[in-house]
């Protein structure tokens, strides 16, 4: 099959939506700039026209309120936030508005947006240019959070987002843009809610969001070398996630560990490891263990960047602790 | 920006006129049941009442066919009645009865009615100017012809938002009309303990778009310059803000006067009952030579209509408790 870059599959499925829908357009800052969006938007205002490819004032809040407002009259808008830090400044239309809309209405206006927002971090860019902040959004009802981490995800994710009907916070990592992997050319959605196992295993079970996922597989193979078989699971989708996938994998393997790049308290790790731990208390063989960040903003130095983003390490560490 | 025109030489059609009086008192009366309500307690939800305001979304309304979109906030019973939301459901609503418009989930502050143009009215304040942006870019995309109208008070201009979204709507000529009813009060404080001074429409001259001082307790001033702003946006030409200028009888919230807030407060209300929107209006048919009786024909038929509603509301059946997950993601279309 064609392999594709990440990236290369996010432009695919924009180009393939606005292509196939004319409900679709895209609105946020930078777009015409790979400075912001690197290759995945690449040339597409080029394609599809400046009217549906709006790289709008800085504005996250009018942007965002803009394209929860059009999807509310049933328009399939996606907002695009280079920078899921500066997102922050579009927390009421996400949470107080589309979140909340379906409900307070009583199913009678849904909100079909996109709010795709980009963590872009290392390379000493430090606290307000670095956060992975998935757990807050994860914390809201009627809202839905996807975090691919293949290219076939990006393409099928984003497309599975668009055709949702619900509000979907779709992010991406500019750590794994130049990632490739096979990526069919026709359009196809990747179901919200249904995490993947990418290699099976009996004596372990790794949970891993996003970037982890490729440092769990490296893990994997590292872990094989000194006997210990992980089944790896790449979550796709933090909320609603795959309770089914992961309880059916931790029944077998007794071990579970999971490997989230962000913040330990309150975060998806906490939220997997009460769910299982309360599910499979007598089936588990030891702790869940978790593999995050320190609860600490992002550091500057590279020195520090080193030893603040966790890696294949620091899951080979979890998993022999849980061991021992 | 220009002062907005006087109405008295308005060659407008006497129907018209009747029409938007009609609507007018039909807001009064129900606004009058409701704060009842509240007094007694009959009702809890938060009800901000729409009392002395009623010209402002009437004379809008008037100017906008049923499938445009306006947008309201936490003061928006005479928005969504103004709009032809039915008043039944309303009623029901501000009940929190199954029957409401919004099921029962969102009470006096969350009322919709998209049938007739309303997406949907929500209290944070500013909140739904980027929203009413946003159905006006789909309108441009979509080149259906609909307006867009955000209804929001003298306070949401000091929100981020408002700013941001009324730059954005003049850059790309979308087809919204901002209309801010300043009623000189935001919650307890006065306009003046809140900005430098008292020159909102000049917020047009920042983005090039014209911003429009009104008399908001004058009906038909407000409709011709919605009129006009209508008329702009259908021509491509984008948004336009008015501010109409109005005052608030009740409290922010509840069915109390607030003569309390200060010294001022009851000045100022001594000040503007003599010019109660709805009895300038009655005025003017009579003046047009509208019979009293007609008039007087209309208020208890309305009367009448409360009456009913109420007795929808009350007899209405509570959400069912099973229900009380139902519609947290939504498998619906959204509507068009």
């Amino acid at each position: 099959m064609r392999l594709l870059s990440y990236a290369q599959a996010i432009r695919e499925a924009h180009a393939q939506l606005l292509e196939s829908d004319p409900r679709v357009f895209v609105i946020g800052q930078g777009l015409y700039s790979p400075w912001y969006a690197g290759s995945s938007l690449l040339d597409i205002d080029k394609d599809y026209g400046r009217d549906r490819v709006i790289d709008s004032p800085v504005s996250e809040n009018a942007t965002t309120g803009a394209a929860v407002g059009a999807a509310i009259v049933g328009m399939r808008p996606i907002v695009f936030h280079p920078r899921m830090d500066f997102m922050l400044l579009a927390v009421d239309p996400i949470v107080n508005q589309a979140a909340n809309w379906s409900y307070l209405f009583d199913g009678k206006i849904n909100v079909p947006v996109v709010i795709r927002s980009v963590i872009n971090r290392g390379g000493e860019q430090g606290a307000q240019h670095s956060q992975a902040l998935q757990a807050m959004f994860m914390h809201i009802p009627g809202l839905k959070v996807v975090m691919p981490s293949t290219p076939y995800d990006a393409k099928g994710l984003l497309i599975a987002a668009v055709n949702d009907g619900n509000p979907v916070m779709y992010i991406d990592d500019r750590w794994l843009y130049e990632e490739t992997g096979e990526v069919p050319e026709e359009m196809y959605q990747v179901p919200i809610g249904s995490a993947q196992i990418m290699r099976e295993g009996a004596d372990v079970s790794i949970v891993a969001t996003s970037y982890m996922v490729s440092h769990a597989m490296t893990a994997a193979v590292q872990l094989e070398d000194q006997g210990i078989q992980a089944e790896i699971i790449n979550l796709r989708s933090i909320k609603p996630w795959d309770k089914e996938t992961v309880l059916a994998s931790v029944q077998k393997t007794g071990r579970l560990v999971i490997a989230d790049a962000a913040w330990a308290t309150g975060g998806i790790a906490a939220e997997i490891g009460m769910t299982i731990s309360s599910a499979l208390f007598s089936e588990l063989k030891s702790p869940v263990q978790r593999v995050t960040l320190p609860d600490a903003p992002a550091p500057i130095a590279t020195a520090h960047e080193e030893i603040y983003y966790p890696d294949a390490t620091n899951i080979v560490n979890a998993v022999k602790n849980l061991l021992n | 920006m220009t002062d907005a025109q006087q109405s008295e030489h308005s060659p407008l059609d006497l129907d018209l006129k009747i029409s938007m009086y009609t609507s007018m008192v039909l807001i009064r009366q129900s606004e009058e049941a409701i704060a009842d309500l509240v007094e007694s307690k009959e009702i809890k939800t938060p009800c901000h009442l729409y009392i002395g305001q009623e010209a402002i979304a009437v004379g809008v309304c008037a100017a906008l066919n049923t499938d445009d979109y306006i947008w309201g906030a936490h003061r928006s019973h005479g928005h969504y009645l103004a709009k032809g939301g039915n008043l039944n459901q309303m009623m029901a609503e501000i009940f929190g009865r199954k029957t409401g418009c919004a099921g029962g989930r969102g009470g006096s502050m969350h009322l919709c009615a998209p049938e007739v143009g309303i997406p949907g009215t929500v209290p944070l304040v500013a909140a739904t100017i980027p929203l009413a942006t946003g159905s006006g870019m789909a309108s441009k995309l979509r080149k259906d012809g609909r307006i867009s109208v955000p209804f929001f008070g003298d306070g949401a201009t000091e929100e981020g938002h408002f700013h941001e979204s009324i730059n954005m709507a003049a850059l790309y000529n979308l087809p919204v009309i901002f209309v801010c009813e300043n009623n000189m009060y935001a919650s307890h404080l006065q306009l003046l303990e809140r900005r430098p001074a008292d020159n909102l429409q000049k917020i047009g001259d920042l983005y090039e778009i014209p911003g429009l001082r009104i008399d908001g307790n004058d009906v038909i001033a407000v409709y011709e310059a919605t009129r006009t702003a209508v008329e702009r946006a259908k021509k491509g030409e984008g948004p336009s803000f008015l501010e109409c200028r109005t005052y608030r009888w009740l409290g922010h919230v509840g069915h109390d006067r607030n003569l309390d807030v200060g010294v001022k407060r009851r000045d100022e209300l001594e000040e503007w009952l003599p010019k109660d929107p709805v009895a300038r209006l009655r005025l003017q048919l009579i003046e047009a030579g509208v019979d009293a009786s007609e008039i007087e024909r209309i208020d208890q038929g309305l009367q009448a209509d409360i009456e009913t509603a109420l007795a929808f509301a009350r007899n209405s059946p509570n959400p069912k408790n099973d229900s009380l997950l139902d519609h947290v993601f939504s498998s619906n279309e959204g509507i068009s």
